[in-house]
C-alpha cells in the first residue's frame, strides 16, 4: 500500500509539474465551458426553453457544464499516453519495477488536477454571472470530490480506449464519437424527465449522468440530487475501479 | 552488486526464444548467453528482430515460445524480480522533455524504489558520472541528442542494474557524443560491473565496444563471436563491415565466394 501510494505520487507529482509549467493548454480548456454558460445557456435561460422547476436555467446547467468539461478535459488523456507511448516514455515506465496499477492509478489523479482548475474556472464564471452558487464548506468539498472522481473514471476510459486503438489519428476520431455522445446522453443541459424513454434508458447506464446528479445538488442553492449522493458517488466509484482493473490489463499492450 | 543470482554465471540466457506478429516471426529459435561482466553487441539489418528482442528481455513484450532468464530469473515467471536487475534506454529519446534533468531522474529514483536518505546522493553521483551536472536543473527539452542519451543511461544507472539494455544508444550523435558515450558504458562496466547489451547499426562501434556480437538475420541468430574472431572467420582482412554483410545481408549467402571477394578487394588494396 504504501509502495502504491508512493510510485502514484510520483506519477502525479510529474503531472502537476508539468501542468503549472505550462499553463496554456488548462486556459485553452477553460474557454469551451465559458462558451456554454455564456452564450448557450443565457440564450437558453432568456428563451426559457426548458423547464427545470424552481431553479433558473442557467444555474441548472453549471453543474451540467463542470462536468462536461470535467469530461472533455479527461478524454484528451488517451491522446497524451499515445504521445508517450512514441517517445519511449511509457517504456521506460514499464521496465521499470513499480506497479501496473501506480502508473495507472497516477495517471488518473493527475487528471484531477485539471479536473480541479476547470472546477475552479467554472465557479469563477458563475461568481461573475451572479448564478449564486453553495458555500458551505461539505458541498464546496463534495464538488471537489465528485470533480476528482470523474476526472479519474473518464481519463482511465480514455486511456483503455488508447491502448485499444493505439494511435493518435484513429484516437481522434473515436473520442470525437464518443464524448459528444455521452454529453448529449446525460442529464447536463437537460433534466431526465423530458426525454424520451429511450434517451433516459441510456442516460442512466451514462456515468456522466451521476456526476452531474451529484454536482446538481451539491452546486445549486436549494438542487437536490435525484439519485442521492450515495447512489452516484457509489455508481462512479464502482465503474472507476472497474475501468481501472481493465486499464492495468491493456497498459502494458501499450508497448508491444 | 547482486551478480550471483543463479544462471551459471549468464546475465543473459535465452533458449528457443520466438516471438510472431501474425505471420510474421520477429524473432525465431534464439539461443543467446551473455556472461555476466561483458558489453554485448546486437548486430542485424533493420527488422532483423534487435528491438523485439530486447523488448522481451526487458519484460515489456511476452515472447510466443521459448524463455529467458534475465539476471537469474525468468521473464514470464519473474518480471518484477528481473524489472529490479535491469536498465533500459528504449531506441526512441524518451527522456521527458518537460522536465528538467534532475526531475526526470527524481522520477527514476521513486519508480525504482530507492530510499529517501539515499536518493539525492545517487543522482548527484550519476549525474557527475554522465557530466551533467550543470545541466540538472535545465528542461530537458534544452538538451542537445547527447546530452539526453546521457541523461537517459544515468537514469538507467542509477539503481544499479546488474545489466543495462541499451538499443542503438549512440544513434544520432555526432562523433564526440558517440564516443563519451563509449567512455561512460565502459566506466559503467569498469566501476559497477554492469553487463551491457547495446544494439546497433554502427560496426566501429561493434568493433570498438563490444567484447562479443551477435549478429541477427530475419529473426534467427546467424553467427556469435569476439569482433577479431568474426573477421578473421571470414579471411585475413576482411573488415567488420564485411563480417555483417556476409552475416547480415542475406545477399552474398556462399560464404565461398565472399571470402573470395574479401580476398580480392585486399589484394586490390595492396595493389592500388
Ligand atoms: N508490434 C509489432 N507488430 C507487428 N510487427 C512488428 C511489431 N514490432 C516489430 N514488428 C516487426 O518485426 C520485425 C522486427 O522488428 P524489430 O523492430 O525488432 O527490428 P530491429 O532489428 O529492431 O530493426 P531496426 O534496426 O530498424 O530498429 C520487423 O519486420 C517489424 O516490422
Ligand atoms: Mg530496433
Amino acid at each position: 500500500m504504501d509502495r502504491f501510494l508512493r510510485e502514484s505520487a510520483a506519477i502525479a507529482q510529474v503531472e502537476l509539474i508539468k501542468l503549472l509549467r505550462d499553463p496554456t493548454e488548462m486556459v485553452s480548456r477553460a474557454v469551451q465551458p465559458v462558451l456554454w454558460l455564456v452564450v448557450f445557456g443565457q440564450v437558453l435561460a432568456h428563451v426559457h426553453g426548458i423547464y427545470t422547476g424552481d431553479v433558473g436555467y442557467l444555474a441548472f446547467i453549471t453543474p451540467g457544464i463542470l462536468a462536461q468539461s470535467v469530461l472533455f478535459s479527461a478524454i484528451f488523456y488517451g491522446i497524451a499516453v499515445i504521445w508517450e507511448r512514441d517517445l519511449g516514455v511509457v517504456h521506460k515506465l514499464l521496465v521499470s519495477p513499480a506497479r501496473r496499477i501506480s502508473l495507472v492509478f497516477g495517471k488518473a489523479v493527475s487528471a484531477g488536477f485539471r479536473g480541479l482548475v476547470q472546477a475552479a474556472v467554472i465557479y469563477l464564471v458563475a461568481f461573475f454571472m451572479h448564478i449564486t452558487l453553495r458555500q458551505e464548506p461539505q458541498a464546496i468539498f463534495g464538488v471537489l470530490a465528485g470533480v476528482l472522481l470523474g476526472s479519474a473514471l473518464f481519463s482511465t476510459f480514455s486511456l483503455i480506449i488508447a491502448c485499444i486503438v493505439k494511435t493518435r489519428e484513429r484516437f481522434m476520431g473515436i473520442g470525437q464519437l464518443l464524448t459528444m455522445p455521452m454529453f448529449f446522453a446525460s442529464n447536463a443541459i437537460y433534466p431526465l424527465d423530458i426525454m424520451p424513454g429511450w434517451l433516459r434508458v441510456v442516460a442512466q447506464l451514462n456515468p456522466l449522468t451521476y456526476l452531474v446528479d451529484a454536482l446538481r445538488g451539491l452546486m445549486i442553492v436549494g438542487g437536490k440530487s435525484v439519485h442521492g449522493y450515495g447512489v452516484d458517488f457509489a455508481v462512479l466509484l464502482t465503474t472507476f475501479v472497474l475501468l481501472l482493473l481493465i486499464a492495468v490489463r491493456l497498459y502494458p499492450t501499450l508497448v508491444e | 552488486m547482486d551478480t550471483s543470482a543463479g544462471s551459471k554465471g549468464f546475465a543473459v540466457k535465452t533458449a528457443g526464444l520466438t516471438r510472431s506478429f501474425g505471420s510474421l516471426t520477429a524473432v525465431n529459435h534464439v539461443d543467446l548467453a551473455i556472461p555476466y561482466g561483458e558489453i554485448y553487441g546486437l548486430l542485424g539489418a533493420n527488422g532483423a528482430g534487435k528491438t523485439t528482442l530486447i523488448k522481451m528481455l526487458t519484460t515489456l513484450l511476452a515472447p510466443t515460445s521459448g524463455d529467458a532468464e534475465v539476471g537469474g530469473f525468468g521473464v514470464t515467471l519473474s518480471p518484477a524480480q528481473v524489472r529490479g536487475r535491469i536498465g533500459y534506454v528504449p531506441q526512441l529519446l524518451s527522456a521527458d522533455g518537460a522536465l528538467t534533468g534532475y526531475e526526470n531522474l527524481v522520477l527514476s529514483a521513486k519508480l525504482y524504489g530507492l530510499p529517501h536518505a539515499q536518493r539525492n546522493a545517487r543522482i548527484g553521483e550519476a549525474l557527475t558520472f554522465m557530466g551533467l551536472a550543470d545541466s540538472a536543473k535545465k528542461l530537458v527539452k534544452t538538451y542537445s541528442g547527447g546530452m539526453i542519451r546521457r541523461l537517459e543511461l544515468a537514469q538507467a544507472m542509477l539503481h544499479r542494474p546488474t545489466i543495462l539494455f541499451l538499443d542503438e544508444p549512440t544513434i544520432g550523435l555526432d562523433p564526440m557524443a558517440r564516443h563519451s558515450v563509449w567512455d561512460r558504458l565502459r566506466d559503467l562496466r569498469h566501476d559497477y560491473g554492469m553487463t551491457v547489451l547495446v544494439t546497433t547499426h554502427d560496426m566501429e562501434e561493434a568493433e570498438a565496444l563490444c567484447d562479443e556480437l551477435a549478429i541477427l538475420h530475419a529473426g534467427r541468430v546467424a553467427v556469435v563471436g569476439t569482433p577479431a574472431g568474426l573477421r578473421a572467420g571470414l579471411g585475413a582482412g576482411a573488415t567488420m563491415d564485411e563480417v555483417f554483410a556476409h552475416y547480415a545481408g542475406g545477399g552474398i549467402s556462399e560464404s565461398g565466394n565472399f571470402r573470395d571477394a574479401v580476398q580480392t578487394r585486399r589484394t586490390a588494396r595492396r595493389l592500388g
